[in-house]
């Protein structure tokens, strides 16, 4: 075996680096860097169908990541699904008439909730609720929309 | 007919006596870790034998299975136009599964088979019953730091693997193959979850660590002490090892990302 000091140096190196490699695990690979840097507030917003929208999904405005979804519940009594958005406090200013629709990235991408800012005065603030909301597109629904109306112009020929 | 059925019960009662002597030992062992922290040199050496000695082993195929996984997924991902994905895939796959487990099996051929060798080596020249002689317990001298070198270096190792493995298909997808830089990272920061998805992977490599270790001290300290029984014991080794390893990593799996 070689002489102590240079067993504990190299000892003492393998340490660090395996420590470093999950340090850059943590940080370049995982979603850690997207974490709640910085403070939040909470909107709800209340939609007919939410699709495939999950929690920690993204909430854009204009293509700007602006926070992320924090909470997905179901109002039993409305028949509605609220979800709860944390949006980042140093975005403050959306007026009280901003609207929530789901989108979805790409033709099979991940859903996203997108803002788009109103002309109200007032801005929303931590609790508030958003009142216009816009529903995820489910395919089947437009399919059979489309098939539907296809056969009924077939009746009428 | 019975002698045949009396054969079958006297494997399976040596069987068990041998699970039940591994067990007592792994009592004796964790006994033993107090002590350690008076004499830390002798983890130091055994860490620089069991973890500094691997480290080239690991990162060599750390490197060459995240090339690997670099073109073979880019290679089915580009047909349907998603190469932008490569990230993720390769990520997660090294991240979950192959940094774990295939540290743990090359960390048993490498460290383990060793381990084994050493100290069935040591039982069969009498060197563990001189330390009795001389009043010290070889379990606290020898195997305790041994088997704590094992444990500590085996996270770190797989730690090292996966990180050498992202880059390495990073190399080859976005050096060789031309998938875009920021696709590459930022579509595996969204995708990748630290919990979920790395935390799980370090516990991987914590319970692979704490058994691969296990077996292989345990088996040189039980090895019959003649030039074969180490042999044996050696082969068994990596053997039990391998077995544990990958039956362990579909329960450890099916628990975690099961849901």
């Amino acid at each position: 075996m070689k002489s102590n000091k240079t067993t504990e140096l190299m000892v003492g190196m393998f340490i660090a680096a395996g420590l470093a490699a999950l340090f850059v695990l943590a940080m370049q690979v995982s979603n850690l860097s997207s974490f709640g840097n910085g403070d939040t507030y909470r909107v709800t917003a209340r939609f007919e169908n939410i699709g495939g929208l999950k929690v920690r999904s993204a909430v854009t405005v204009g293509g700007v990541r602006v926070g992320r979804v924090a909470s997905i519940d179901y109002d039993s009594e409305r028949f509605q699904a609220v979800v709860g958005l944390d949006l980042e406090s140093k975005y403050d200013r959306f007026p009280e008439d901003t609207s929530a629709a789901i989108y979805t990235a790409g033709l099979l991408g991940e859903q996203y909730v997108a803002l788009e800012p109103g002309g109200s005065e007032d801005v929303l603030k931590d609790g508030s609720q958003i009142e216009l909301t816009q529903s995820a597109l489910v395919l089947e629904k437009l399919i059979s929309k489309f098939l539907f109306e296809k056969a009924s112009e077939g009746d009428k020929k | 007919m019975l002698e045949f059925i009396r054969q079958l019960g006297r494997g399976g009662i040596s069987q068990f006596a041998k699970l039940g002597r591994a067990n007592l030992f792994m009592l004796k062992v964790l006994a033993g870790f107090p002590g350690l922290l008076r004499r830390p040199g002798l983890l130091v050496a055994q860490l620089w034998s069991v973890g500094v000695l691997s480290l080239m082993i690991i990162v060599v195929s750390g490197l060459f299975v995240g090339m690997v996984l670099g073109l073979q997924g880019y290679n089915t991902l580009v047909d349907f136009g998603a190469e932008e994905s490569l990230g993720v895939a390769v990520a997660l796959s090294i991240v979950r599964e192959l940094g774990p487990v295939v540290t743990a099996l090359l960390f048993a051929g490498r460290a383990g088979s060793a381990l084994a060798a050493e100290i069935g080596l040591m039982k069969a020249t009498e060197q563990l019953s001189g330390m009795e002689m001389m009043a010290v317990d070889p379990i606290h001298r020898v195997i305790a730091p041994r088997f704590l070198a094992g444990f500590i270096s085996m996270p770190l190792l797989a730690a090292i693997f996966s990180a050498v493995g992202i880059y390495g298909g990073y190399f080859v997808g976005v050096a060789l193959l031309g998938v875009d830089d920021g696709a590459y990272w930022s579509q595996m920061q969204a995708k990748v979850d630290l919990f979920d998805d790395i935390l799980n992977g370090v516990i991987k490599s914590l319970v692979f660590g704490w058994v691969v270790t296990w077996i292989a001290v345990f088996e040189g300290y039980d090895a019959i002490p003649t030039s074969e029984g180490v042999s044996r014991a050696t082969t068994r080794t990596v053997v039990y090892a391998a077995f544990a390893v990958l039956g362990l990593d579909f329960v450890l799996t099916a628990l975690m990302f099961g849901d």
